[in-house]
């Protein structure tokens, strides 16, 4: 087997869990670290350079980073990354004075960006610093797409959406509001650089079942991001009392807890699937069902019952899943109906490009999707770039905004006749946290304590107005216990091989049994069956370092449960093992105009 | 010294011994040796062995002298018995202790300087007594808690990290224990857990007294060039005159089909120690064999180690003594203390 190469920023960045599944890798570690310091404007700035919308994302995002959080394989729980983003927003000082600035002299290039939404803004982020000339065209009266339009103001307020969608188009972006782009033909022919699409998913799905359309159900049977929608903008005010959702993802969840805000007092969310099944993610179906939203499982929809031109309930088919070869199979159990008087659909949404001519040069597939290169954005005509849900789909906000930064990256190549294939790797690096005897420059020792729960607006008060804020945020001892939770992944344990003694003091002192000198090994399925302790979880990587001077045998390293407690280094009497703090150093377009936050 | 105490989270994977522990279960407080220090390996080493043996803490007692190698008894389960005596003591103390209460496993830990100066006669006595007791010496030819003075182990022309040279011949713990007598008797080296796992448990069941001198650097005063027991040293000198694999009693044990196999000698409780075959004309159950071979090396230069010599039908203390069976904590006190009159009868006998 050949030693780990720790040159290569890979192998560091993938210790780091929570950056690494982080679509924009956020720097997570530090910003707790900041917090920690209660320096919430650095943490809060660091945050914005990566995700762009700390405020908005540390109430919605859909937190990639915690399933990943190693605190989760530690003791259960992961560390609570997305409220305590919501802390360093919260807290932060008036950091206008701190946000990138458009030049004085623009470079003369001019873009064209469809959509108000998180892709399309970060696009103009990351690219106003650079001196472009950019005009957003969106189709409704104010920015942030379906961040503002769809999800709930209980969930986030619009002050929140305001203040972050501000600081990118005060410096300078041109918005043309109520302005949708009816044609991109027309659109390229005004002469632009380049395009960049970002009109989302707005198409609700459609459940055509026998009833859909009799009676009265135009007034009572709503596709769900419309019905958010009509709800946002106050055309609907109200909803029958007895209301059943169907599906079980975000929509749903939103859709549900809504309804209970505008009058309704009976709500079931329908699922085709088991619990394990659902879109939805855990603390969502928690939320609601805190509200006394009702879960039914394993239910198929197959009419529309009316009585008198009036919806009056719902046939169901019950299933049963089993696996068949492989795959999940369902058996029909029987019939059932619920009663109703108000049906929400919400089983998913779909692309619409329906301005967009198919004889321009932008290629598109059977199912009506671009075809969009997965590195660079581009579509087949170079001049436009699709991102956020327009490229591949409904996704979410934190990768609409790393598509934006994919996309700016390429816009600027391509604006300056450069390949945009030709793209910065990462880069890292990677300081020693010593700052003495035994002392670091990270607080290394473990906090045991469980995870903090969120505080909930009490339920009379939450159902007064549908932008009452049911998170009440941590309190400042909740954010104090919370950010030391975090294992500091980002303070790496470096080995230097040709320092090493074999005295074993590492290998003794590890807590968690991630240490072995071992004599090396053919190949890493063989190595990890004996180790100190058997790696067993391959999605971890394992650390082989160079042949020791002694014996000839390796120092490995299972990186799966590694608590960064330093206490191997601590132990190491020639400081073979040193704890290195790693910083990912991302290529975004505007790097060359904008240091990275100095974070000390 | 750490700056933390060991945070209390363990692998998942961690397994776990007959009585439901895992190695965790096993250790003590935070080391305060060096950083490297050979001793803490030994520590590691014992924890493995203890939880290997599935050995209930609270029937385990510790037992130390003075010096850094003597520290380390707080190193290790938190949950047994210790006595940390005055230094060289250690041996008196756990006669004592053996012979109040002979159902407790005693590990008696002590350094070069603890065992070889100045509780030199102590030691000697402990092995003629065959006191029941597991006896390591972490021996790192220095007095390491004093600041690396030469102690009595340090081979003639090893150089302090200063430069000067030892003059002085040096005591060879395993030599000295085969000519007194002692029943068990093995070398080790702290950065070899392979080798000294087995041979640390079975001297736990050894039914006498067994000695177990284990080269311990010293990573502070004696892991320089001119040493003769820093871990590249020991590693270059090292010679394994024999192996010896640990079967315990509950793992069934297979007619020895390797060819290595030399011989099997059986513990009284019927877990047994088998030998492989390293050097060709060993037998580690002939006292005068054993004593010439380890002499041999040490003429050439070598540092022999593995489990030298073991004999495992001889009387201990109390078998010599004819002493009552049951510990003294649980005899009824009427037999215990039987009173003036029984005292007095007693008496008679001598006049
Ligand atoms: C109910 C609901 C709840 C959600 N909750 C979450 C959540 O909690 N967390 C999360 O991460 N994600 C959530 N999402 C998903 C998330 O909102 C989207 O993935 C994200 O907003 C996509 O960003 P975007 O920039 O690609 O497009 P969008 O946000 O959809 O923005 C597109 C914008 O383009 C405008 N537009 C469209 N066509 C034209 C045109 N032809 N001309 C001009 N303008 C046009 C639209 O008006 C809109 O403002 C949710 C989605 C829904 C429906
Ligand atoms: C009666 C007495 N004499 C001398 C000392 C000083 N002293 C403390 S430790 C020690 C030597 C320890 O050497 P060793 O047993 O080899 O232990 P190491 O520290 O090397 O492990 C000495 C001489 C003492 N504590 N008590
Ligand atoms: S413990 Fe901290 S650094 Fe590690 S994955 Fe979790 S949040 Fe990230
Ligand atoms: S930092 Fe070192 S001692 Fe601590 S858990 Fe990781 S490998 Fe083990
Ligand atoms: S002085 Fe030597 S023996 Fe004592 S703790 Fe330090 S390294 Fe170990
Ligand atoms: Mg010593």
């Amino acid at each position: 087997m050949r030693p780990t190469d720790v040159t290569d920023p890979h192998h560091y960045h993938k210790v780091v869990d929570c950056q690494y599944a982080c679509p924009a890798h956020t720097n997570v570690p530090e910003y707790l670290r900041l917090i920690a310091q209660g320096r919430y404007s650095d943490s809060y700035m660091l945050n914005r350079e990566s995700n762009v919308f700390p405020g908005i994302l540390g109430r919605t995002c859909d937190r990639p980073c915690e399933p990943a959080c190693r605190r989760g394989r530690v003791d259960g729980k992961p560390v609570a990354i997305c409220r305590l983003k919501r802390v360093a927003a919260d807290l932060r000082d008036d950091i206008t004075d701190r946000l990138p600035k458009a030049p004085s002299e623009k470079n003369g290039k001019r873009l064209a960006l469809v959509g108000a939404g998180p892709a399309s803004l970060t696009v103009a982020n990351d690219l106003m610093p650079l001196g472009y000339d950019v005009t957003i065209f969106e189709k409704y009266d104010k920015a942030g797409g379906l961040m503002r339009f769809n999800i709930p103001a209980f969930r986030l307020p619009a002050a929140v959406l305001d203040d972050e969608t501000n600081y990118i188009i005060d410096m300078g972006v041109s918005v043309r509001f109520g302005t949708s782009v009816t044609s991109m033909k027309a659109l390229l022919a005004e002469g632009y650089d380049a395009v960049f699409v970002g009109s989302g998913a707005p198409k609700g799905k459609e459940l055509d079942l026998p009833g859909r359309h009799n009676g009265n159900a135009k007034d009572v049977i709503h596709i769900g991001i419309e019905w958010l929608g009509s709800v946002h903008f106050g055309h609907i005010e109200k909803i029958e009392p007895r209301v059943l959702i169907i599906g079980v993802g975000n929509t749903a969840m939103d859709c549900c807890r809504s309804a209970k805000r505008l009058g309704a007092t009976d709500v079931k969310v329908v699922a085709r699937r088991s619990r394990p099944h659902f879109k939805a993610s855990p603390w969502e179906l928690e939320d609601a069902e805190e509200e006394k939203v009702e879960i039914v499982e394993n239910h198929a929809p197959r009419t529309f019952i009316h009585e008198n031109g009036k919806l009056v309930g719902m046939e169901f088919e019950r299933l049963e899943w089993s696996e068949v070869g492989g795959k999940p199979t369902s058996a029909v159990v029987g019939t059932v109906t619920i009663p109703c008087d108000s049906v929400i659909l919400a089983i998913g949404q779909d692309n619409a490009f329906p301005w967009i001519e198919r004889d321009i040069g932008i290629e598109f597939d059977q199912w009506g999707m671009p075809a969009v290169d997965k590195t660079t954005m581009q579509s087949t005509h170079p001049e436009v770039f699709f991102g956020g849900d327009a490229a591949w789909g409904p996704q979410n906000i934190i990768w609409a905004v790393e598509h934006g930064h994919q996309a700016a990256v390429s816009i600027h190549q391509f604006c300056q006749g450069l390949s945009v294939a030709d793209r910065q790797p990462f880069g890292m690096n990677l300081v020693s946290a010593k700052l003495g005897m035994h002392a670091w420059s990270y607080n290394n020792d473990y906090n045991p304590s469980p995870r903090s729960k969120m505080q909930h607006e009490e339920l009379v008060k939450r159902f007064s107005g549908i932008g009452v804020e049911v998170e009440l945020g941590f309190t400042p001892e909740q954010t104090a216990t919370e950010v030391e939770r975090c294992l500091n992944c980002d303070i790496e344990t470096h080995f230097a091989s040709k320092l090493c003694i074999e005295c074993d003091a590492c290998v003794d002192v590890c807590p968690v049994s991630c240490l072995t000198i071992a004599p090396p090994a053919d190949n890493e399925a063989s190595l990890r069956t004996r180790l100190t302790a058997p790696a067993e979880n391959l999605t971890q990587d394992v650390y082989v370092s160079d042949a020791l001077p002694q014996t000839k045998r390796v120092m490995v390293k299972d990186e799966d449960i590694c608590l960064h407690c330093g206490l191997c280094a601590e132990r190491c009497p020639t400081a073979a093992w040193d704890m290195r703090k790693f910083e990912l150093v991302i290529p975004y377009a505007f790097a060359e105009t904008r240091p990275m936050v100095a974070a000390v | 010294m750490t700056s933390i105490a060991k945070p209390p989270v363990r692998h998942p994977g961690l397994p776990r011994n007959s009585l439901g522990l895992t190695t965790r279960d096993y250790e003590g407080a935070m080391s305060t040796l060096c950083a490297g220090c050979g001793h803490d390996s030994v520590t590691a080493a014992i924890v493995q062995a203890f939880w290997e043996l599935a050995v209930p803490p609270h029937r385990a007692a510790k037992m130390s002298g003075i010096g850094c190698s003597s520290k380390t008894t707080a190193y290790f389960m938190k949950g047994s018995h210790g006595f940390n005596s005055v230094h060289g003591r250690m041996p008196s103390v756990t006669s004592g202790a053996n012979a109040a209460n002979r159902d407790l496993t005693y590990i008696g830990i002590s350094g070069d300087g603890d065992s070889l100066s100045i509780g030199l006669g102590q030691m000697c006595h402990a092995i003629r007594r065959s006191v029941r007791m597991l006896y390591v010496i972490e021996n790192n030819g220095v007095y390491g808690l004093t600041k690396g003075q030469f102690s009595a182990s340090s081979d003639i022309g090893s150089t302090s990290k200063r430069g000067e040279a030892n003059v002085q011949p040096p005591i060879d713990p395993c030599l000295l224990a085969l000519t007194l007598g002692a029943t068990f008797v093995a070398r080790g080296f702290s950065g070899d857990k392979a080798q000294l796992v087995p041979i640390i448990k079975a001297g736990l069941k050894h039914n006498g007294f067994a000695l177990i001198d284990v080269i311990s650097p010293c990573v502070s005063f004696n892991d320089h060039e001119g040493s003769t027991k820093s871990y590249k040293y020991t590693r270059e000198h090292e010679v394994e005159v024999s192996a010896a694999d640990f079967v315990p009693l509950r793992r069934e044990i297979v007619a020895p089909n390797s060819p290595e196999a030399t011989m099997t000698v059986t513990m009284h409780d019927g877990s047994s120690v088998r030998f492989r075959k390293t050097h060709d004309s060993y037998d580690p159950t002939d006292r005068d064999a054993a004593y010439q071979h380890v002499r041999n090396c040490t003429v050439r230069g070598e540092v022999a180690t593995g489990l030298l010599f073991l004999r495992e039908d001889e009387n201990d203390m109390h078998a010599m003594s004819r002493t009552v069976p049951t510990p003294l904590v649980d005899l009824p006190f009427e037999s215990l203390c039987p009173g003036a009159s029984a005292l007095d009868a007693l008496m008679d006998e001598f006049r």
